[in-house]
């Protein structure tokens, strides 16, 4: 099962009222390469890897809910203060229209999520591998984000997720490396 | 919603950070389940853990639901603030 802790992973602060940087944060909230594909993939190709590498899986799958959360965060506070108009101007007046200022899982495009944007292969190597492919991909949109974001406080809390990606890779790469050697080990005998 | 001291922001970033610590070594655990110098490092963090987090929920009540902290009288698990109001 899982339980809830009353804190966020990292604090969350921003500067100002920002609608149209939480426009492009929600890419990292319901994207292909967001929080969330990033939790439900990894928590659910788990129940079929090699036992070695279930940990990590349940582990990295259980952290990316709590950036969700953090991203979730960000998007309230940079939209909670927004009027109609300055959703409208932000280029969220069709999210306005369908969910007024509440969190939505879709992209930036305002595309709704979709369990196309993950797979489980049933192959650990395969699967192995788009994880490592999806930390990269997050990554870089944590890197465009940054670029377009002159927001200092928000800033500090995307490097940090930022850096995360980074680590859940490197992770990631050693699991691939841990079934290789038991693979060859097989091989002997 | 109601203020919130300084001194809370200190002892949240407190506890975020040796949680920061014991997420860091979890994952390279998983991956190095071998070290044992990494494994008394984590260990030694999760009575650290411990302090804070008593010393926190003293003050701010319940961190978790479900029986993994003792409720205040009356039942404080459900008061704002939440994570993302502070």
């Amino acid at each position: 099962m899982w339980v809830y802790e009353k804190k966020l992973q990292y604090p969350v602060r921003v500067s100002t009222c920002n609608p149209m940087l939480a426009k492009f944060l929600i890419e990292q909230y319901g994207g292909a390469d967001g929080e969330l594909s990033a939790a439900l993939r990894y928590l659910n190709q788990r129940y079929t890897i090699p036992d070695k590498v279930i940990g990590l899986l349940t582990d990295i799958g259980t952290e990316e809910f709590a950036h969700l959360e953090m991203i979730a965060t960000m998007v309230f506070k940079l939209t909670k203060d927004a009027t109609p108009e300055q959703m409208k101007a932000a280029g969220l007046g069709a999210h306005y229209a369908n969910h007024d200022n509440a969190l939505y899982y879709e992209n930036a495009g305002g595309v709704p999520w979709t369990a196309t944007y993950i797979q489980a292969k049933g192959d650990p190597i395969a699967d192995l591998y788009e994880d490592i492919a999806a930390e990269e991909k997050a990554r870089a949109t944590y890197q465009w984000i940054i670029n377009m974001s002159d927001d200092t406080d928000l800033n500090d809390s995307l490097r940090f997720l930022r850096e995360r990606e980074i680590i859940h890779s490197q992770r990631f790469r050693e699991a691939v490396e841990i079934l290789k050697d038991e693979q060859g080990k097989k091989r002997i005998f | 919603m109601k203020q919130l001291p300084a001194e809370y922001y200190q002892l949240l970033e407190q506890l975020q950070a040796v949680d920061f610590v014991l997420v860091e070594l979890n994952l390279y655990l998983d991956t190095h389940n071998g070290d044992e110098e990494a494994i008394k490092q984590f260990n030694h963090y999760v009575s650290e853990r411990k302090k804070l987090r008593k010393a926190y929920e003293s003050r701010y009540g319940p961190l978790m639901h479900f029986g993994h902290s003792y409720s205040g009288t009356p039942w404080n698990w459900d008061d704002a603030p939440w994570p993302w109001q502070v």
